[in-house]
């Protein structure tokens, strides 16, 4: 067994997910078969392969260098608060977060 | 029988004045009233933008000024895809009700050449699956057999055009996301190289792998979709400066005597017989275009679902955790903050998309990530290079799309690592950041279509689009 109930539940709190019983079992089941399958990567010797973390190599570059940081007002603050659950303009209404 | 229109007859209608842009705004939506209930594939419209666009091409009309390059084309947006003031789900229920402040850069530049936005197309949630079953407003029906699907993420965009409720569509491709359902549902689809279309106000799923691109009815249309929305963005970083050629002139060029890889690591086990039939019959078409097909090894094609399905969750886990209740989209109240989060979470996404949540996590926690994470990056790089390996031998690699054709709704829900395995032949350019492209290549018994796919290397697309469009001029849809 790749990944246990407990593994599943430290992972759920990592990600800030309320999972049920029932799908803590059936992701359990089906995540260990997905991380069996992916073991086969291991078959590969990888101690000298660079890591590929991105896509766009140096002759393709988009930025090569940082931009300019430009202030560019864009005057949407209303419409971006109206997509709130719990807007108190110009904030963000929350559950207080001092206390875990 | 509705007529198929395409965006050369949409411009030499409207400037003969046979048919104005808001009578076929008009004639558009009144055929997406006729199959909505059947297809399921919009998830909203937008009539209002949509006249007020095409009221201002029939001015231009009316005045006798030039018309934009795809001025009246009735077009469709995937929702993953921001549009101002039309609501953008994402095929979630997390996001049910909202309505983007602004346009992804895509969407802005088909308007600006004179596009007519109809609405948004349903998908797997957050652009997460491959049959259309994930989204949570129940799936989309494939359009030439409704009891299948219609493939996936991008489903509601392949259906559209497949039925005529569209003249084009925008899809966006992770792991095979526009190919795949192109084949299924037997028009061509695209997604160009990595960095090639500005993804400015594409709701990110897996950002090292996540392209935007176009369905069409034919690939002469693809070619000037891709064209509208290739480009550098200052508001996208990862767009680049690369020059964009003129598809449109470059795919009649002629295909004779190039040289098309056939990687036989694409034609093992796994693969139906009548895909392979048919592709067989594909490359022998191309074969008698002049093309010199060449034997080729991808020797890590076999690892690409596992290193996929690693990169893609962990940047998906990563990318998701921005839906937290406090910004935008739903919020199940508690107490405490934290409470929030994880109601709220738990509430609002569906099941394909906690699961790869709980995944990408778990590859990213510490001590797994070097045994996942970091090793599914090396073997990227693996992958990557067999790509490049390649196309020092060939000008372009030709594969199957999918190993099965169109499956019936239902028939692969219950074993989500079965539905990873089919995505083998779209992932591996997905990782390697090259272009690709699916053109019809026959139906399986008269019906269910077959997508022939090609990649090209990285800002390749010319030469694929040139060999994708000799392909269908050839015949290759009824092979």
């Amino acid at each position: 067994m790749k990944i246990s109930r407990d593994d599943v539940v430290r992972v759920a709190e990592l990600a800030y997910l309320d999972l049920s019983e029932s799908e803590l079992e059936t992701y359990r089941a089906q995540i260990d078969e997905i991380l069996e399958y992916i073991s086969k990567l291991n078959e590969l010797d990888t101690a000298n392969v660079e890591p590929m973390a991105q896509v766009l190599t140096d002759d393709q570059t988009a930025d090569a260098t940082l931009r300019e940081d430009i202030v560019v007002p864009c005057g949407i603050a209303a419409e971006v608060l109206k997509q709130a659950p719990d807007p108190e303009p110009p904030f963000f209404r929350m559950p207080k977060v001092i206390e875990r | 029988m509705t007529t198929t229109w395409t965006i050369d007859g949409v411009r030499e209608g409207l400037a003969a004045k046979k048919i104005s842009a808001r009578e076929l705004t008009a004639d558009f939506y009144q055929r997406i009233e006729t199959r909505h209930a059947e297809l399921n594939a919009y998830l909203a419209l937008s009539p209002e933008r949509a006249y007020a666009q095409a009221d201002q091409i029939d001015a231009l009309v009316a005045a006798g000024k030039p018309l934009p390059a795809l001025a009246g084309v009735p077009v469709a947006i995937k929702d993953v895809l921001s549009t101002r003031g039309i609501t953008t789900t994402c095929g979630s229920k997390i996001l049910e009700h909202y309505v983007p402040p602004y346009d992804a850069s895509a969407v802005s530049r088909l308007e600006e050449a004179g596009a007519v936005i109809l609405g948004k197309t349903n998908c797997d949630e957050f652009a997460m699956g491959s049959s259309n079953e994930n989204s949570a407003y129940g799936p989309v029906k494939n359009p030439v057999a409704p009891d299948r699907v219609p493939g996936g993420s991008s489903g509601g965009s392949a259906a559209v055009v497949a039925a005529g409720l569209a003249v084009a569509a925008l899809g966006t491709d992770t792991g095979g996301s526009i190919r795949q359902p192109g084949a299924l549902c037997g028009i061509p689809a695209m997604m160009g190289s990595y960095g090639r279309v500005s993804r400015y106000g594409l709701i990110a799923f897996a950002s090292s792998l996540d392209r935007i691109g176009p369905f069409a009815t034919n690939v002469k249309d693809v070619a000037t979709i891709l064209q509208t929305i290739a480009g550098r963005d200052p508001n996208d970083s990862t767009s680049t400066t690369a020059p964009v050629p003129t598809y449109t002139d470059e795919i009649s060029k002629p295909v004779k005597g190039l040289r098309i890889g056939i990687p036989r690591d694409y034609f093992a086990e796994g693969l139906d017989s009548g895909v392979r039939d048919k592709i067989e019959k594909g490359i022998e078409l191309l074969k008698t275009l002049g093309c010199e097909p060449v034997d080729i090894r991808m020797p890590h094609t076999d690892y690409a679902i596992a290193t996929y399905y690693i990169i893609a969750t962990a940047e998906a886990s990563s990318n998701l955790a921005r839906y937290d209740g406090v910004r935008y989209g739903l919020r199940v109240d508690d107490p405490t903050l934290l409470g929030m989060y994880r109601k709220t979470r738990g509430a609002g996404f569906g099941a394909e998309v906690k699961r790869r949540i709980v995944l990408g996590t778990y590859v990213l926690s510490a001590g797994y990530y070097d045994a996942y994470y970091l090793k599914g990056q090396k073997v990227r790089a693996l992958i990557a290079q067999d790509f490049r390996d390649a196309f020092t031998k060939v000008d372009a690699i030709v594969t199957p799309t999918s190993p099965v054709p169109a499956f019936k709704l239902g028939e692969r829900t219950s074993d989500p690592l079965e539905m990873y395995l089919a995505d083998i032949y779209t992932v591996t350019g997905s990782l390697a950041g090259v272009p690709g492209i699916s053109v019809p290549c026959g139906k399986i018994g008269g019906k269910l279509p077959v997508g022939l796919q090609l990649f090209g290397p990285a800002f390749g697309e010319s030469r694929i689009l040139q060999l994708a469009h000799a392909f269908e001029q050839a015949g290759g849809a009824s092979i």
